[in-house]
């Protein structure tokens, strides 16, 4: 046999639809770029301060990680600067730099690495963070507070904060087509409407996100919040109105759809979007918290085990009773 | 036809290639080479043989041995070289008999007796390694007869064209092979699968036609049949429990030719798939080196690069051109060092593509994780591991490039060798 032509085998295939993660990561963070961009015009230097704070200490904490649990260095797969710039969305523009480097710090340790890392993670890295930061320093996540300073020409104050104070009377400040563009006081990556709906119909279509938890969530949204505002008009809010502001479009396309934590089956995919929209109207309307999505996301993130319990019978199962 | 396309959100689009991807409209011959290799899985010990190195063989010459089948058949008139024992990767033991060629054939002359009364103990004594078909026989020889047939005109994996090339080219051919296999096998109903634009000519062989969509893995004979049927396959049950047969078209020539020329069929139909999957129909002796079809067809190959006995689907792969070609090897495929994609052992993400694209509808992302952790038992009772269709999408669309299909196999293998040490243990 000739020795110094030996063949590489493995085991079929031998084929590959060539997708990788870091193609996915970074398509992911394309999808992103017009609402972070809007976001960055609208509120300037600090905005971006903001966003490239968040990527880069996203990139460090993993790469740290990385040595202190001698595994291979994982930032080239562009998931950690995929985690740092959605975190970075959620934030008001001026958030002072060393709440951004403890979100990270939460995103990337406690949120993905601590679990084991990549796909292992039981919980929405970004929302953790956020979520904990929420609890802690409440005054810096609360846009009202943050953004007193700003005036971009449209009613400043956060909608759902303006809702939940003042009731629905506050919502003629609000045009569908004001939200829809970003005329709203809110997050730095999650006022774009538009901009998030056509990042994530290209996320859809190319395959990278799953648009079953997408549509059930932005379908839970809309039928919890639709019932509540035929039950009583004069105290809820229309369901446009809830499509359109705080979290819910960045939610549906970029946070719930998370590989790790959400289910992989076509009906758990369905309950699991739904449950997370109608908790999220849920606490909207009758919780403490202005904004639902956080919780409601983290929530079903917790269930998603138990759903994805739910699947198709194997083929070839059924139909023997052994 | 191997990339994701630019827009895809639902299961991979696998189509298989048609005729007119053939480089050249007819089958190749490859010159008889001056070595044949053949592996007897059945024997596992030289001195189970009834030759040995220096016997003289005849082309078309029964030579038998102690253990299951109990003979094989020389392909060609020569002298044994060598007989080694070998262990495949699996650790099952097999014997391989090299064969020195020595110029023209002189056939054995017992198989032309015999096939003057054709019928099934001729198909058992002389037709196991009937090429087209792993093992002839046991279409035969069953305690519950089969009562259906099913001519498999269409081709298991993407970029293999034997079966449609042969049912294009000799349907008249395959009508006088379904005459001999209903004698030899006893079974009259007859059903014969082609894909789409073979319809007209498979209907000159005058059996009843079943057209099969040629999409991939629809073609694999465990998906394809029970949808024929609409009869469901158990899990892990052979095809053979739904009380059907599957056997090639080329399977039926060669049975033609053997009963027609009375001589036993030692060479087969190989589509070969060059580096810039074009594909190649050729003909050549059982045992040929893969090195000696390469050569004739001037493909060139490197250190580095892969070739499978098989597509490029569920081919298996070897690691030397010496590798020859067996009676149940449908194809080569060859792929170049730069298209190689080592797997790699990274953690699943969960994305659930694999979910998407399993046509058995398994929890693939769940199988995975305990596979990996060596929980076989676990995976097959809790998460139906062993309903596995065996098509290797899984692998193919796996984002982080996890050998998935190898894990569910070497599952299975392990849940199999565990099962026959329980029985063995009693």
């Amino acid at each position: 046999m000739d020795k110094d032509k030996l063949f590489v085998s493995s085991y079929a295939p031998y084929w590959h639809n060539g997708s990788s993660l870091s193609v996915k990561s970074y398509n992911i963070m394309l999808a992103a770029l017009p609402a972070v961009i809007l976001g960055i015009t609208q509120y300037g230097a600090p905005a971006l301060g903001v966003v490239a704070f968040s990527v880069s200490f996203a990139i460090f904490w993993e790469l740290i990680m990385n040595y202190v649990m001698k595994r291979p260095v994982t930032i080239g797969d562009g998931n950690a600067a995929l985690i740092g710039l959605l975190f970075a969305m959620l934030l008001p523009a001026n958030t002072p730099w060393w709440v951004v480097l403890v979100g990270t710090f939460i995103a990337i340790v406690i949120g993905k690495q601590i679990f084991g890392g990549m796909g292992c993670n039981p919980l929405n890295p970004p929302l953790v963070a956020i979520a904990m930061l929420m609890l802690s320093w409440e005054a810096m996540l609360s846009f009202d507070e943050a953004l007193v300073n700003y005036d971009l020409g449209f009613y400043m104050a956060y909608p759902l904060a303006a809702l939940k104070h003042f009731g629905p009377d506050t919502l003629y400040h609000y045009s569908p087509g004001q939200l829809l563009m970003g005329q709203q006081a809110g997050a730095i990556g999650t006022t774009f409407g538009l901009g998030l709906i056509i990042g994530g119909i290209y996320l859809i279509l190319r395959g990278f996100i799953r648009w079953e938890i997408t549509l059930s969530f932005l379908t839970g949204v809309f039928v919890t919040s639709l019932l509540f505002y035929v039950s009583d008009p004069a105290a809820y809010a229309p369901p446009y109105f809830h499509l359109l502001t705080g979290y819910t479009l960045i939610g549906a396309f970029f946070l719930a759809p998370e590989d790790a934590s959400s289910p992989v089956h076509f009906i758990p995919m369905l309950i699991y979007g739904a449950c997370a929209g109608f908790l999220t109207v849920l606490i909207r309307n009758i919780g403490a918290f202005a904004d639902g999505v956080v919780f409601a996301v983290l929530l079903v993130n917790v269930a998603n085990p138990l759903f994805d319990k739910i699947r198709p019978k194997a083929l070839g199962k059924g139909t023997d009773h052994a | 036809m191997t990339k994701k396309p630019f827009f895809g959100f639902g299961r991979p689009k696998l189509k298989h290639v048609r005729l007119d991807h053939l480089t050249q409209p007819e089958i190749k011959p490859i010159p008889l080479p001056a070595r044949l290799t053949v592996f007897l899985h059945h024997a596992a010990e030289a001195k189970d043989l009834g030759i040995r190195s220096g016997t003289p063989v005849k082309t078309g010459e029964k030579l038998p041995y102690k253990g299951i089948g109990g003979y094989f058949v020389s392909p060609a008139t020569g002298t044994i070289q060598g007989i080694s024992e070998n262990r495949t990767y699996t650790d099952r033991r097999f014997l391989a008999i090299t064969i020195q060629v020595e110029g023209k054939d002189k056939w054995d002359p017992q198989f032309t007796e015999a096939a003057q009364s054709p019928g099934p103990e001729t198909a058992l004594d002389y037709l196991a390694f009937l090429p087209g078909i792993s093992d002839f026989t046991s279409l035969i020889s069953r305690d519950t007869p089969l009562h259906t047939l099913i001519i498999n005109g269409t081709d298991p994996d993407l970029l293999i064209l034997t079966n449609q090339l042969l049912m294009n080219a000799s349907p008249e051919d395959i009508k006088a092979g379904l005459a001999h296999l209903s004698k030899v096998s006893g079974i009259d109903q007859v059903m014969v699968v082609v894909p789409p634009d073979l319809r007209t000519q498979a209907e000159k062989t005058g059996a009843e036609i079943r057209v099969a969509e040629p999409v991939y893995p629809h073609t694999l004979p465990r998906l394809l049949v029970p949808n024929l049927l609409n009869q469901p396959l158990p899990a892990n049950r052979p095809l053979s429990d739904l009380r059907v047969g599957v056997i090639s078209a080329e399977a039926v020539l060669a049975l033609k030719t053997a009963f027609t020329d009375k001589t036993l069929p030692v060479e087969k139909v190989i589509s070969v798939i060059d580096k810039e999957n074009r594909v190649t129909c050729v003909r050549a002796r059982i045992g040929t080196p893969v090195k000696d079809i390469l050569g004739a067809l001037k493909i060139s190959t490197q250190q580095g690069d892969r070739i499978a006995l098989g597509g490029p689907m569920t081919g298996q792969g070897v690691y030397s051109e010496d590798m020859p070609i067996m009676h149940d090897t449908d194809a080569i495929f060859v792929q170049d060092k730069r298209r190689v994609i080592p797997p790699s052992d990274s953690p699943c993400i969960n994305c659930g593509e694999c979910v998407r694209a399993c046509p058995a509808r398994l929890p693939v992302n769940m199988l995975v994780r305990l596979l990996e952790n060596g929980l076989y038992e676990e995976a097959a009772q809790r998460y139906d591991l062993l309903s596995c269709v065996e098509c290797g999408l899984c692998s193919y669309v796996c984002v982080m490039h996890i050998p998935v299909f190898h894990y569910m196999m070497l599952g299975k293998h392990e849940l199999a060798l565990r099962e026959a040490t329980e029985e063995f243990n009693g």
